[in-house]
C-alpha cells in the first residue's frame, strides 16, 4: 500500500484518494468559446510518462489539492493545497 | 524446408528429426523507406501490416516495435474474445473482430487456439436482470448472438459458483454469449507476424520511435533508434503509450493511461469450462488450457505507466474471486502482472487520421483491445491504404470528441471505466 500526502491530513493510504485530472486544465470562460477549446478542456489530456502535475481529492477530508508524481516510479514529488490558478 | 504448418508437415518433420523448421518470421535490417510504416508490434500493429499486404496488396511495409513483438498488452491480457456490446456501432466493430477470429487459425495457417466456450455476465439483482434483458435484446436486434440466462442456466454452466443462501452476490441470472471464449494471446501476435512476414512485411524489433519527420505539415517518416525511416503513410497502434507518441507529433489525445492487472493461479485439473464475469465482485475468471485459473479485474485507479500494478486493486480482485468461487480458497497464485491501457472517456476506441496528416491512429481500446485485434488491423489497414474510413470505423474517428457523438459503452454495456 502506497501512502499519499494529503496537505491537510498528512500521509494516508492511496485508497483514500481519487484522481481528479490534469492540474492547470481550467474551465473556459465566456459564451463564445470555440468548439475545439471546449473539446480540449473536456477531453484532451497530457497523460505524461514521467513527472505529472495532477489534481487529487482526499475523500476523507474532502479537500482537493495538487500532487506532483512520477507516473513510472509512482514516487510523489510534492503535494500542496490548490493555488489561485484553480480557485475559479 | 518446411514453410506451411499441417499435420503432414508435422509428421514429415518428425521423421526428419525436426531439422527443417524455419524461423516463423524474418528479422531484416530496416530499409530507408517503405510504402507504409506501422508503429507498434502488438496484435493490432501486426494485424494492420498483415491486412495491408493481404487485402490491399501493399507489401513494402515495416512494423517498428520498441521491444519484442507481443510483449505489451497483447501478451498481458486475459485472452477473452467476445462481442457483447450495446450500441450498433460497437456491435459492428467487435462483431467484425469476432467473425475474423473464427477464421483466423485457418487464414493465418497458425493455430490461435480459439476456444468458444461461452461467457456469462452475471446479474445479481432484479434490477440487473432488467438491464441484462435490455442488453440481450439490443445484441439480438444488432445481429449478435445472446441469451438471457436463468439461475438454473448459470448453475448448469458454472456449477462451482457460490450459490449458497448467504452469498454476498446471489445469482438472478446472466447474459450469455455462446460464441465468446478465449484464444492463445501470444499465438495471435506470432501468427500475424509469421503471415505478414511471408507476404513481405519487415518486422523490426528493438526499434524505438524517437520523433516524427514532419515536412510541409505532413508526417513523412519517423526517427528511430535505428535511423530515419520514411513513408507517406504511418499508422500507430501503441495502446497505453499513444499519448507519449502524440506528444512527439505535437498533439494531445483524449486518453489517460492506467495499469490493468491480471493474475493466474497454479495449474489445476479442468474445473471451469466457461468465462464467468461478476459485476458485483468486479472480477472475471476463466481456466486456461494449461489449467491455470486466469483472473482479471478492474483498473488500478491511479494513472500509471508502471507495468506492475498496485496491491489494493489486486487485493480487491482476489477477494472478489473468493466470493465467486470459495472452492479456489486454497489455490496459490503463480504470476501477477499489469499492462498499460489507454482509457478514453466513452470507453470506445479511436480509429482515424490524427491531427498530423499522414499519421493514423488505432488506440483507445482501454481494457478490451485483445478481442478487437482482427478488426483494428483490418480498419487501420484500410485507412492507410485508401486514406478513407470504412463505414465501421467512421463513428470511431477522433472528431467525435469535438462533435459530441460519443459512443458511451461504459453506460451501454457496463464497461467498468
Amino acid at each position: 500500500m502506497q501512502l499519499f500526502p494529503c496537505p491537510f491530513c498528512g500521509p494516508r493510504d492511496e485508497t483514500e484518494f481519487h484522481y481528479g485530472g490534469d492540474a492547470g486544465n481550467v474551465r473556459p470562460d465566456g459564451i463564445d468559446v470555440p468548439t475545439d477549446r471546449w473539446a480540449g478542456y473536456l477531453y484532451l489530456r497530457g497523460n505524461p510518462k514521467g513527472t505529472a502535475r495532477e489534481i487529487w481529492v482526499h475523500m476523507i477530508c474532502g479537500e482537493f489539492f495538487v500532487m506532483e508524481r512520477d507516473t513510472v516510479t509512482h514516487k510523489v514529488l510534492s503535494s500542496a493545497a490548490l493555488d489561485g490558478e484553480h480557485a475559479a | 524446408m518446411t514453410t506451411r504448418y499441417s499435420a503432414l508437415s508435422l509428421f514429415k518433420e518428425g521423421l526428419a528429426g525436426q531439422t527443417g523448421w524455419q524461423p516463423a518470421w524474418r528479422s531484416p535490417e530496416p530499409k530507408p523507406s517503405y510504402d507504409a510504416i506501422v508503429i507498434g508490434g502488438g496484435g493490432h500493429g501486426l494485424a494492420t501490416a498483415y491486412y495491408l499486404a493481404k487485402n490491399h496488396n501493399i507489401t513494402r511495409v515495416a512494423v517498428l516495435e520498441k521491444g519484442w513483438i507481443g510483449g505489451g498488452n497483447t501478451g498481458r491480457n486475459t485472452t477473452v474474445v467476445r462481442s457483447n456490446y450495446y450500441y450498433p456501432e460497437s456491435v459492428e466493430l467487435y462483431g467484425l473482430a469476432h467473425r475474423l477470429y473464427e477464421g483466423l487459425s485457418k487464414g493465418l495457417n497458425y493455430n490461435v487456439m480459439l476456444s468458444q466456450r461461452g461467457m456469462v455476465n452475471l446479474c445479481h439483482s432484479t434490477a440487473e436482470m432488467e438491464i441484462g434483458a435490455r442488453t440481450v435484446n439490443a445484441m439480438q436486434i444488432n445481429g449478435i448472438d445472446a441469451e438471457l440466462f436463468s439461475p438454473d442456466d448459470v448453475r448448469r454452466v458454472a456449477p462451482i459458483y457460490n450459490f449458497s443462501p448467504d452469498a454476498r452476490f446471489p445469482v438472478f441470472g446472466g447474459i450469455w454469449q455462446g460464441r465468446a471464449g478465449t484464444a492463445r494471446h501470444d499465438a495471435v501476435a506470432w501468427g500475424y507476424a509469421r503471415a505478414a512476414s511471408r507476404l513481405g512485411v519487415d518486422i523490426i524489433q528493438n526499434c524505438e520511435i524517437t520523433g516524427f519527420i514532419i515536412e510541409g505539415g505532413r508526417c513523412r517518416g519517423v526517427q528511430t533508434s535505428r535511423g530515419a525511416i520514411r513513408a507517406e503513410r504511418i499508422g500507430m497502434a501503441v495502446a497505453g503509450h499513444s499519448s507519449v507518441l502524440a506528444a512527439k507529433a505535437g498533439f494531445r489525445l483524449p486518453i489517460n493511461s492506467y495499469a490493468l492487472q491480471a493474475c493466474v493461479s497454479e495449474p489445476v485439473k479442468p474445473i471451469l469450462d466457461t468465462v464467468v464475469l461478476s459485476p458485483g465482485c468486479g472480477v472475471y475468471v476463466s481456466q486456461s488450457d494449461k489449467g491455470e485459473i486466469v483472473i482479471g479485474g478492474g483498473l488500478d485507479r491511479i494513472p500509471s505507466y508502471a507495468q506492475r500494478g498496485n496491491l489494493p486493486t489486486l487485493e480487491a480482485v482476489i477477494a472478489g474471486v473468493l466470493e465467486m468461487f470459495p472452492i479456489f480458497g486454497q489455490l496459490k497464485l503463480m504470476r501477477q502482472w499489469a499492462g498499460i491501457v489507454d482509457v478514453v472517456p466513452d470507453s470506445s476506441p479511436i480509429i482515424g487520421e490524427s491531427p498530423l496528416p499522414g499519421l493514423f491512429l488505432n488506440c483507445g481500446w482501454g481494457t478490451g483491445g485483445f478481442k478487437a485485434i482482427p478488426a483494428g488491423g483490418t480498419l487501420l489497414a484500410q485507412l492507410l491504404a485508401s486514406g478513407k474510413h470504412n463505414d465501421i470505423s467512421r463513428p470511431f474517428d477522433l472528431d467525435r470528441f469535438a462533435t459530441g457523438r460519443l459512443i458511451d459503452e461504459a453506460a451501454g454495456s457496463g464497461i467498468a471505466h
